[in-house]
């Protein structure tokens, strides 16, 4: 019981940020009807940043409760400029290009981002650690029935899952209350009608790279945290956020947080509980889930089916 | 027993009736027509004889044997062919090759044959393409044989998407609106086209049409749809003298 | 000129089948004394580029099958790629000390034919259950299952009394592959994928990518070419891996993952999607340039990848676009 108690606090907390992730594909995907195959490598970037960043604040010797939000604000910031480049410069010229264009390009600027980052001259292939900003330790233990050891939430889980609700609450005034949201969810059932109904839809789309990217970017400082800065760190949580997004049903904001923490959750508990050889097969568990899933029900757990009309 | 023979058939989507008791018999050189306000069901009557959806009760007898349910490539290996409202060709391939594609059921050598570019393979390639070629002068598209079919004009493609669908041979042809969008001339000429198709091919054609008086002057027959069920049969007469007829269609939509 | 009439005459004056067919026996034929000139006296760098180049293109035209012809957005071939130089990796690692001599050649022929077909049956088993899932959807599929082969391929260190070597690599594989095997395969891919689908029996490819719906109402079984197409382009990925395995010696998972199967695909796309000429000249190219571009080894994949972003955002149809260097008229497209 206390295992899986711990487990499920720490899958949460990897879950939040799958989920910050998901929002950003479900959102373009929403917008666009596009796989942002460089979304996992904006996040990426957000974490390099943060290394930037910490580095520098540093050498300043600031103290925490400064470092720390100039620190998200500004992966978050330079974030969200890359979005905005990135669909400025490679996708908006393809917009009336079939969809498969816009999807090679996008692998494109992901294996760019790779790249560029690899190379030593920008930050290099070895991976980094994060100067000690902010020490991880627990901050809650919760004693479980007779076990000796709590289960310890540590002040990184807090924050992890205390920013991705946040985030995801932010979100949900945005959408559901603000001009600029039913604008978006306007463009998202609809490209050409909502341009007829006079809303820009450039400036939408834009900002829902924006948005995207900077909700990636909070994912990225919160595992340059928890684990390490490197260029190629997008590839596999960028994955596993798509087949989060999948799962929750493309498209939806609800359905990306649900399928993230669900993601999180699977996974940590085969971590938890498969017998250690067979760890790294919990890698190919993501993909195994997401086959599982477009071919029972592509439309993921929240999302909408669609007909093709003959 | 007719050639094609349709026995109350109907279909819901998620408890949504969109089609029930439809009843329906076409022979060898008919020409008759499916006609309907928008929304009556016309296309849905197509696509399940055409095996792009199941149908939920009735039942669809090509030469008295039942092909509902069965996928859309078995039904058109029976022997139906249809075109679609919103024109689907083969865009980027040749004029040539749309029709070439047609006769893909007849063709008889296997991949070895294709691999080693045997004798029956080389005979049955300049034959089809023979074919191909005299099936295109009948529809007037013989200049343009090698231009993608992308490149036609609106009526080029809606009549190489019938030449087309006669390249498979088939017993029944289904011709989802196949005038729509043409010029008042074009028209003529297309229904004129029409008619010199069921002669020359001796096929059974059906035929669905928004314009009354195109359908009235070639159509032996018809069949009238409003909301999935069927109003009137009988010929264009009859139909016309209809009072159900002039009220779902006449007197509350625009002709 | 009238377009009937030069359709007519379509193939007067065309070489005739067999001759054509005598013509690739004897360039096959050709390569063995080439192939023994060339261990002789080309320097076994540029040997080694030469065979590259090779598998290249084996790799390309057999993913423009699935991706430029069939229209299925394919992201594994790697994974297909992987199977068959494990095959025929582990195998021929296996039992280097029973073969020899005259034993090699019809051994190595034995052993690529079968890297191809288990290379085709997981083409199978992954084109069954992919059929539902069209565009994007399938490509991230077909990802995921190149993924997952070469997560497995690390996890096993050996099946039975066969070496796999997991994580750590599969190493001392005998190098068999010299020019006369790789180019006969090559020759092999070209001539049946493009007999293939410049055919009578093969148009239906094109059909499937232009329009499924229409496809399946002309009577094309759909699902049977978008199988056939996984599983053909599958087979020679698979050869393609043998012949990999056995050039370098070497065998590592993280070779065949995802960006693999991507450098694969920028292929297929620089060199035009549907164009069998187009997807052999981009091979060549992108596997001759790098080879130049050593000295900036480490900016090679951002201008790999600034390559495809510039190509899609110019020239998005690729090189030759639909067309092919050579077959004219007679071809599928126009």
């Amino acid at each position: 019981m206390h295992d899986f108690l711990q487990q499920l606090v720490n899958g949460l907390s990897v879950g939040a940020v799958y989920a910050l992730i998901a929002l950003g594909y479900t959102m373009v995907y929403g917008v666009l009807r596009l796989i942002n195959f460089a979304h996992g490598d904006v996040y990426m970037v957000g974490a390099v940043i943060a290394y930037e960043l910490a580095v520098k604040l540093a050498g300043l010797n600031s103290p925490v409760w400064v470092a720390l939000p100039i620190i998200f604000l500004g992966a978050m910031v330079g974030c969200g400029a890359l979005g905005f480049t990135i669909e400025y410069l490679c996708y908006r010229p393809l917009r009336h290009r079939p969809r498969l264009v816009s999807l090679i390009t996008a692998i494109g600027v992901s294996l760019l981002l790779e790249n560029l980052f690899q190379n030593r001259r920008i930050f290099g292939a070895t991976p980094r650690n994060l100067p000690e900003l902010l020490v991880i330790r627990p901050v809650l233990s919760i004693a479980v029935g007779a076990s000796h050891s709590p289960v310890i939430v540590t002040n990184l889980d807090l924050i992890s899952m205390g920013l991705c609700i946040a985030m995801m609450l932010g979100l949900s005034w945005f959408v559901l209350k603000t001009k600029m949201g039913l604008a978006l969810r306007a463009v998202s059932f609809r490209v050409d009608t909502a341009s007829l109904m006079g809303i820009n839809t450039n400036r939408v789309i834009s900002m829902t790279f924006v948005l995207g990217s900077a909700l990636a970017a909070v994912a990225g400082v919160v595992d340059a945290m928890r684990y390490q800065v490197d260029p190629l760190m997008g590839l596999i949580p960028g994955i596993k956020a798509f087949v989060a997004a999948v799962l929750g049903g493309i498209g939806s904001i609800p359905g990306a947080l649900l399928g993230g923490f669900l993601m999180g959750l699977v996974e940590t508990l085969l971590k938890g509980y498969l017998p250690a050889q067979y760890n790294n097969y919990s890698n190919a568990a993501a993909f195994v889930v997401l086959i599982l899933i477009l071919l029972v029900r592509p439309s993921g757990l929240l999302g909408k089916t669609t007909v093709e009309k003959v | 027993m007719a050639l094609l023979e349709i026995k109350n058939l109907g279909i819901e989507f998620r408890g949504l009736r969109a089609l029930s008791g439809f009843n329906f018999a076409l022979d060898q050189g008919e020409l008759v027509g499916l006609i309907g306000p928008n929304g009556a069901g016309k296309t849905t009557v197509f696509n399940i004889v055409t095996g792009v959806y199941r149908p939920t009760a009735g039942d669809v007898l090509l030469d008295g044997k039942s092909i509902a349910g069965m996928k859309p490539f078995r039904v058109n290996r029976r022997g139906i062919a249809r075109t679609f409202q919103n024109i689907r060709l083969f865009g980027g391939l040749s004029v040539l090759d749309n029709v070439l594609i047609g006769f893909n059921q007849s063709v008889a050598h296997g991949f070895l044959g294709t691999l080693v570019r045997s004798r029956r393979q080389q005979m049955e390639e300049r034959l089809h393409e023979e074919e191909a070629i005299e099936l295109l002068r009948t529809f007037d598209l013989v200049d343009r044989l090698h231009d993608s079919a992308r490149t036609l004009a609106y009526g080029p493609q809606r009549r190489l998407e019938i030449a087309r669908a006669l390249a498979t041979r088939p017993k029944v042809l289904m011709l989802d609106e196949p005038a729509a969008g043409m010029n008042p001339q074009e028209k003529m000429d297309l229904m004129e086209l029409i008619g010199a198709v069921r002669r020359k091919f001796n096929v059974g054609i059906w035929l669905i049409e928004h314009d009354m008086k195109l359908v009235m002057s070639v159509c032996q027959r018809m069949t009238v749809l409003d909301h999935g069920e069927t109003i009137s049969v009988g010929t264009p007469q009859q139909v016309q003298d209809d009072p159900k007829v002039i009220e779902a269609y006449l007197g509350k939509a625009e002709v | 000129m009238d377009q009937a009439a030069s359709a007519t005459m379509l193939h007067r004056g065309e070489v005739p089948a067999w001759a054509v067919n005598l013509g690739v026996g004897i360039v096959i034929a050709a390569l063995i004394p080439v192939s023994i000139s060339f261990d002789k006296y080309i320097d076994n760098y540029v040997l080694d580029v030469l065979i590259r180049i090779g598998v290249a293109i084996i790799l390309a035209v057999s993913l423009n099958l699935i991706n430029g012809i069939t229209g299925q957005f394919s992201l594994g071939h790697a994974g297909f790629m992987a199977l068959g130089a494990y095959t025929g990796g582990v195998l021929l690692k296996h039992y280097q000390h029973q073969i020899h001599g005259a034993l090699l050649p019809p051994v190595f022929i034995g052993v690529t034919i079968l890297g191809g077909l288990v290379a085709a049956i997981a083409g199978l088993i992954v084109g069954i259950p992919t059929l539902r899932l069209r565009g994007d959807y399938l490509a991230i599929a077909t990802l995921g299952f190149g993924e997952i082969i070469t997560v497995v391929l690390n996890q096993i260190e050996s099946i039975g009394k066969f070496e796999v070597g997991g994580s750590a690599g599969l190493h001392n594989i005998p190098h068999v592959t010299n020019f006369f095997w790789t180019y006969a395969w090559v020759v092999i891919c070209v001539v049946v994928i493009a007999r293939l689908v410049y055919s009578a029996k093969g148009k239906p490819f094109f059909a499937v990518r232009e329009d499924e719906i229409a496809a399946a109402a002309m009577g094309i079984d759909t699902t049977y070419y978008k199988v056939a197409a996984f599983v053909i382009g599958a087979f020679f990925a698979g050869v393609a891996g043998v012949l990999s395995a056995t050039l370098s010696g070497n065998l590592d998972p993280g070779d065949f993952n995802f960006v693999k199967s991507i450098v694969i695909v920028v292929m297929v796309v620089l060199g035009g999607s549907g164009s069998i000429t187009g997807s052999v000249l981009a091979a060549i190219l992108l596997t001759y340039l790098p080879e130049q571009l050593r000295a900036f080894e480490d900016w090679r994949l951002v201008i790999y990848a600034l390559l495809l972003i510039v190509m899609m955002l110019v020239r998005p149809e690729g090189l030759l676009g639909n067309r092919e260097l050579w077959w004219k008229r007679k071809t599928a497209m126009v």
